[in-house]
């Protein structure tokens, strides 16, 4: 019972620790740039761009206000004549490359990117072993 | 050869355990780290939040003295409790400054008023961009600065009465 209790009290407080502030969302968070290319090129970086405070999600996806802000600083940017690859640069100096769904190579990264050749080798090689059996 | 390929299976299980079991008995840490420490404070001036209080420009951070920069905002749980351990680094001899996060002046005067003011200056951050620009993710998050601007420690979350020993040590450090 008690630990019921506590536990609800910490889904209580985890839900306002989130808390929104009384601010209405940033200019550019969920209006459309004027100009349709931009706004183009805004919403497929937005799409590989991790939200911070819901980190299963992107930027284009979460309804949290940080992604909001977020979403308004990269329109921001497009509008100001600012690449998609440098507002990405721009983001990964501050938070790493976790910030972005779209990671570069890296030693680190090298499995993500090299795996699947890998597997895709593996599994040519059992094919032909296997046609070449049938024949046999 | 073939004998011992009848293990296999089961080595591929005992793997596959210990993975998932090393995820449960140790999971990951999900805090988001700045990459910007050990690099320059961002360029940035913010307006006053509260009338009587300056708000916050990079200049001061370049003055010479380190000082700790203590993101926080009105709406934030989490803030209220780490204000006591903030008054008593105060207290120790470090300025702090604050970045408030997408908030108004009579809240953050409210807040002020009932949880103490330690802060020296405080910004006015509307849209979160200087938080941004520091890499910052969430509040409360605190930013020890060296007098030539340098990030040297990021504390996420609230800081914590065991917090306050390390962090004031990191101020003095920088001296």
């Amino acid at each position: 019972m008690k630990a019921w209790f506590a536990l609800g009290a910490t889904l209580l407080l985890a839900g306002s620790a989130l808390a929104d502030s009384n601010l209405p969302p940033a200019r550019y968070a969920n209006v459309a740039l004027p100009d349709r290319a931009e706004e183009a090129q805004a919403k497929a970086l937005m799409e590989t761009l991790r939200c911070l405070v819901c980190q299963g999600q992107s930027i284009a996806d979460s309804d949290a206000e940080m992604a909001g802000d977020m979403r308004s600083l990269v329109r921001e940017r497009i509008a100001a004549g600012e690449s998609p690859a440098d507002i990405r640069r721009w983001l990964v100096e501050r938070y790493g490359d976790y910030v972005t769904y779209d990671p570069p190579l890296s030693p680190l990264t090298a499995p993500l990117w090299l795996a699947p050749i890998a597997l895709l080798a593996v599994g040519g090689a059992v094919a032909a072993r296997s046609f070449r059996r049938k024949r046999g | 050869m073939k004998r011992g390929l009848i293990w296999l299976p089961l080595g591929a299980f005992a793997l596959l355990f210990a993975v998932v079991a090393s995820g449960l008995v140790r999971p990951a840490d999900r805090t988001v780290r700045s990459a910007m420490i050990g690099k320059d404070i961002p360029t940035f001036s913010l307006p006053a939040m509260v009338p009587g209080k300056p708000g916050l420009g990079s200049a001061v951070f370049h003055q010479g003295q380190p000082r700790l920069l203590n993101i926080f905002a009105s709406w934030c749980i989490p803030c209220m409790a780490e204000a006591p351990q903030l008054k008593q680094i105060q207290q120790q001899g470090v300025e702090i400054d604050a970045i408030a996060i997408r908030d108004t002046a009579p809240a953050v005067r409210g807040f002020l008023q009932r949880y103490g003011d330690p802060y020296a200056r405080i910004g006015s951050d509307v849209d979160s961009s200087v938080q941004l620009a520091l890499g910052s993710s969430g509040v409360p998050e605190s930013f020890v600065i060296d007098g030539q601007g340098r990030i040297v420690l990021q504390h996420v979350g609230d800081i914590r009465a065991e917090d306050v020993a390390e962090i004031v040590a990191a101020v003095r450090n920088t001296r």
